[in-house]
């Protein structure tokens, strides 16, 4: 283990004691209320982090930032609203199909939009996502409108008593899928052949397409999976915060800090970005006026990247001249 | 005899049948636009796109649909009436431009606009320079709080729907200590500070006054600590989906006390998004929303009912009371042009001079200090149960 490792290893330790003491304090100065913050916190947390593990897939892979990334979450919601509720089809299969619908237009997007770019600089590619942001956007508005819809919990409205705190079920889903994600994401990246080609493609694209994973296969795949992890958030989040043909882009912001808290292109940096992140808005928004509550969490974002410009689980940038 | 043969027949018929549409057209001359007299154009900034395009939206359905009935008749006096319509993506900074646009590059003779406080307050200087009168769809009280004199506004203001709330907190709840939340933009935040500012006022103490982010999906944060504090109702201030977001974390932590809204869950959405949260909440509302609410046979229910059947026909949704925002700010002016025409200074003293105008809001009367043309009693107590709206009398 070198140096840098250990300094990293040091950082991350010293970031999990404050945000852990943190918890703990709250929790005993103001038990159930606190314990409620924390539950409403990690599911808010969740939420940001099933956005940021798209963030990061794309970025590992492609060092291109997808700023369209809230919009895959928003496009799963929308279609989940057209295909459960408008048509009626049960949950699951409207879960299926609405994930299968969005990452075929991931795979679509890579091949028609980004595909093409494969020559320029990271840099227009991110600012190409930008617009593909706000085409997903004028689309949806022009399919769906402009109202807030409503998609039905998966198992009722009924909250769950935990600890003198409250939840609804709906929550238990969203942890659920970010344990999954952030499971199927690591695997896939540290075990397979081909995930590992793709995190080799990303370092030094010629010496990895000698060993058959060429650049342009690792984009297309890394968009692909970030567009059915994007839907697959929007989904199941949709029952909680109201699909709306605009919500990609809060999404998107809120999602990005936590990527970049957690270390842009760690899928397990994502997930503690994502949840550092909700819990510390929701004790903020507990304990201070809750207007202060996002001014607290970018601050702390700011701190964070000032000590650590690499984020909390991220590896330092090595450019070679 | 030619006329035996029966295509010469169609055809004399088709004649005959043309000529009657012809003699009927000129016969009914004052029924039509006359084309050779020149356009009346009037110029709307609203907020088609962003966060406010389900308040601009409706806004435009009603002034394309006016536009329609009027050139459908004889315009306002014989002129074609268009309504030309620019987009602020509810930013102040664009619709600052687009009204500049308008008036300088369109030559319109008065503006509509815009949806949101902080859009027509960015579009405000420009009216005054060019000396255009603006009639806008926003209810944010700056707008016409001190009065200006080309700034007219069909809503019913903020301050009406905050002593709407106050009477029916002190009248029918018979509380005295409150807690308000409020969405952290301007809308909320502007209602919240005179809410708690008038509060004292009628004997009713604020004891907690929390906020929350427009996009934000979880507040029970914010509603724990108002559990902690002895307030007997809330009041939320905000729109949707944030207020929806509310009324299910209430029910999710078992709070009781009863949900006061603002004017701004006057809509169906926000039934649809809370669901079975939704019942028991009261808010401010426009007459229109419940016509039953307007007694029978007066000109403002025959009015809202056919702008209810129209809007219903042409647009397949119910017109909601933005839509009616819009409808009355196109009346409010294309009566005026009626004896100013395209005059801008004529328009200014003939709006200002508007007196017992039936609008779908209600009936607007302005004078030179009051350029709000409503006042409290155009709003009514509304709350939900089982789903639908009730008046609360």
């Amino acid at each position: 283990m070198n140096t840098r490792d250990k300094g990293q290893q040091k950082l991350l330790w010293g970031s999990a004691i404050v945000v852990g003491l943190v918890v703990v304090i709250t929790l005993i100065d103001k038990r159930s209320i606190g314990m409620q913050w924390l539950l409403s916190g990690l599911t808010v947390g969740s939420i940001y982090a099933l956005v940021a593990m798209g963030f990061s897939v794309i970025y590992s892979s492609t060092r291109v930032i997808n700023f369209a990334q809230g919009g895959f979450s928003m496009l799963g919601g929308m279609l989940m609203f057209s295909l459960s509720v408008s048509g009626k089809l049960p949950l699951w299969l409207g879960f299926i199909l609405a994930v299968l619908i969005v990452t075929a237009l991931g795979a679509g997007f890579e091949r028609i939009v980004i595909h093409p770019m494969k020559d320029k600089s990271a840099i227009t590619v991110i600012i190409v996502t930008i617009g593909l942001s706000i085409f997903m956007t004028a689309i949806a508005k022009w399919i769906w409108g402009t109202d807030p819809v409503k998609i039905a919990a998966f198992s009722g409205d009924k909250p769950i008593r935990f600890l003198g705190a409250s939840l609804v079920p709906q929550s238990l889903w969203v942890f659920g899928l970010t344990l999954v994600a952030v499971a199927l994401v690591f695997v896939f990246f540290n075990k397979t052949l081909l995930g590992k080609g793709m995190r080799a493609a990303a370092n030094n694209p010629d010496a990895a397409s000698l060993v058959g994973v060429s650049s342009s296969t690792s984009s297309l795949v890394a968009w692909t999976i970030a567009a059915g992890l994007g839907a697959a958030a929007g989904v199941v989040i949709a029952p909680i915060n109201f699909a709306q043909y605009s919500a990609g882009t809060a999404l998107g912001l809120k999602g990005f800090s936590a990527a970049v808290l957690g270390g842009l292109g760690s899928a397990p940096g994502a997930v503690v970005g994502g949840l550092v992140l909700g819990v510390l808005e929701q004790i903020t928004a507990g304990y201070l006026p809750s207007g202060y509550k996002d001014a607290v969490a970018f601050v702390i974002l700011i701190l964070v990247l000032l000590v650590r410009p690499q984020g909390l689980l991220g590896r330092p940038e090595e450019v070679k001249v | 005899m030619a006329l035996r043969n029966p295509g010469w027949k169609a055809a004399t018929a088709i004649l005959c049948l043309l000529v009657a549409v012809m003699v009927g057209a000129v016969g009914c001359g004052t029924q039509k636009v006359d084309t050779s007299k020149s356009v009346y154009k009037i110029g709307a900034v609203l907020s088609l796109s962003g966060p406010a395009a389900p308040l601009g939206l409706p806004e435009q359905n009603s002034l394309r649909m006016l536009e329609e009935q009027l050139n459908a008749g004889s315009g306002v006096n014989g002129h074609k009436v268009q309504f030309v319509i620019e987009d602020d993506q509810s930013n102040p900074a664009t619709a600052a431009t687009a009204i500049a646009k308008l008036i300088n590059q369109e030559n319109v003779s008065a503006m509509i606009g815009s949806s949101s406080t902080g859009a027509t307050l960015a579009m405000v200087p420009v009216a005054m320079n060019s000396q255009v009168t603006q009639v806008c769809c926003a209810a944010g009280t700056a707008i016409t709080k001190p009065p200006k004199k080309y700034i007219f506004r069909t809503p019913p203001t903020d301050s009406m729907a905050i002593d709407k709330v106050l009477g029916y907190l002190t009248g029918t709840l018979k509380v005295q200590k409150i807690a308000i939340l409020h969405d952290a933009n301007a809308y909320g935040t502007g209602g919240a500070t005179e809410l708690a500012a008038k509060a004292p006022t009628k004997g009713i103490t604020v004891v907690a006054n929390e906020s929350y982010g427009s996009t934000d999906t979880d507040m029970t944060p914010q509603l724990t600590k108002i559990q902690q504090t002895p307030a007997q109702a809330l009041v939320v201030w905000g729109t949707n989906p944030g207020p929806a977001s509310i009324a299910k974390n209430m029910q999710q932590l078992g709070m009781k006390i009863p949900f006061i809204g603002s004017n701004g869950i006057a809509n169906k959405t926000f039934i649809t998004l809370a669901g079975a949260a939704a019942n028991g909440v009261a808010f401010p509302g426009g007459n229109m929303l419940i016509p039953s609410s307007i007694p029978a046979g007066t000109p403002w229910r025959q009015a809202v009912d056919k702008f209810s059947a129209d809007y219903k026909a042409k647009y397949s949704k119910d017109a909601d009371t933005f839509a009616a925002h819009g409808w009355d700010a196109g009346l409010i002016l294309t009566a005026a042009m009626k004896t100013a025409g395209t005059d801008k200074a004529k328009i200014q003293s003939a709006v200002q001079a508007t007196k017992g105008l039936v609008g779908i809001d209600g009936t607007y009367t302005f004078t030179s200090t009051n350029h709000d043309g409503l006042n409290v009693n155009d709003l009514i107590m509304i709350k939900i149960e089982n789903g639908a709206w009730t008046q609360i009398k």
